[in-house]
């Protein structure tokens, strides 16, 4: 992409970049235990866990990066990590 | 929680910090609170690398990269500029601790002299992350780092870490804070109150970084709330320069928050360094006292 002088990308370009494709281990959400307090979505670096109708986290595994800390954080042990098998 | 979801996206995913990156915390937090009506002016350093890699941009509001040391001349300059138009945008320079202890204080203390109305934010991962783990002005005493390694003649860093934001509240600044990512409601709290301040506000933002301190990277946010428990991180406001609130805890031992750390694996292995600990752990009470962070537990 040419680009003049100065100028800078369109915004929000980086969601061109998966980095998902980074990870090693993958959260995996555990539906029954989950008590829907959001902790995941505020702490996962990349803003990448959005939730669905009922207000359960839904991961966006193109840009998750497998760090671990909506495991770590998780309050009522509702997300477990996982090897990635590739 | 429909406004937090939209103000999600002004720092978007694919960016390309570390996995458990603080930086990147921050970002979306300060972006969360400021709301999509704001410029941000990046100095170098990891946070403009990460999130701007040419010629992608992870920033859904107006951005601009400065260098290293004026990113508060460059902010000062659209400040005055949004002003001569009759504008109302908010304005935040953003910095690590390179750029904000060392090499940009010469532009900050003008851009505060002068009183401008902006924010600086500083995100203090205690070192120069970007270009390999060199030693800032913010590096705390004793912290392993690749210009101030530990080793046979030296416990690391010799030096303790500078006290900007009391530099900062001596050019009367009428809001000075420091946060930490480990604490996001505080934190954006905090911000909210700097953009929304009239004049030159600062906001000093710990951010515990997995790669240059060396932990795992699901411990960010443990490692956060341990400087804070340990009383090696204060959060605090001061407002015209007198402090109006702090954080109060039932302190721990610094080792807590030292032994989870490579970069102070020097103290305890081969053997622990009783002498040095003592020193951390001094400077710790020394900002217990001056803060009163202590809560007194009833025997």
């Amino acid at each position: 992409m040419a680009l003049g002088l100065g100028c800078t990308a369109r915004p929000g370009k980086s969601r061109e970049n998966k980095t998902g494709s980074w990870r090693v281990f993958r959260p995996e959400f555990i539906a029954d235990k989950c008590t829907k307090c959001r902790m995941c979505m505020i702490v996962c670096p990349e803003g990448c866990i959005g939730e669905d109708a009922e207000g359960l986290p839904v991961p966006d595994y193109d840009y998750c990066k497998g760090c671990g800390l909506c495991a770590e954080e998780c309050p009522s042990e509702a997300i477990e990590m996982k090897k990635e098998e590739k | 929680m429909k406004g937090d979801e939209a103000a999600c996206v002004l720092f978007d995913a694919g960016h390309r910090a570390c996995g458990g990156c603080a930086a990147a915390m921050a970002a979306r937090f300060i972006l969360e609170a400021a709301g999509k009506d704001t410029i941000i002016v990046s100095s170098t350093g990891c946070m403009e690398v990460f999130s701007t890699p040419y010629p992608e941009t992870a920033w859904n509001v107006p951005w601009i990269h400065s260098l290293f040391e004026n990113n508060s001349a460059v902010a000062s300059g659209i400040v005055a500029s949004l002003k001569k138009q009759g504008r109302k945008e908010k304005v935040i320079a953003l910095g690590g601790d390179g750029a904000t202890f060392d090499i940009g204080i010469l532009c900050i203390s003008g851009a505060f002299e002068r009183g401008h109305d902006f924010t600086y934010i500083c995100y203090d991962n205690e070192a120069y992350m970007n270009t390999g783990i060199q030693r800032s002005g913010a590096t705390p005493y004793d912290a392993s780092t690749t210009t101030s390694p530990a080793g046979k003649c030296s416990y690391g860093n010799p030096r303790p870490k500078k006290d900007l934001p009391a530099i900062l509240a001596a050019h009367g600044a009428p809001y000075v804070a420091t946060a930490s990512i480990a604490y996001p409601p505080d934190l954006k709290k905090k911000v909210e109150k700097a953009v929304n301040t009239p004049g030159p506000c600062y906001i000093q933002i710990h951010a515990p970084c997995c790669t240059g301190w060396g932990f795992e990277s699901e411990k960010t946010i443990t490692i956060g709330k341990l400087a804070i428990e340990t009383g090696l991180w204060v959060n605090y406001e001061m407002e015209e320069g007198k402090v109006t609130r702090v954080k109060k805890v039932v302190r721990k031992p610094v080792e807590a928050y030292l032994t989870e750390q490579k970069r102070f694996r020097h103290l305890f292995k081969p053997k622990r360094n009783d002498a040095e600990i003592a020193k951390i752990q001094a400077i710790a009470d020394r900002n217990a006292e001056k803060f009163g962070i202590d809560i007194k537990l009833k025997a």
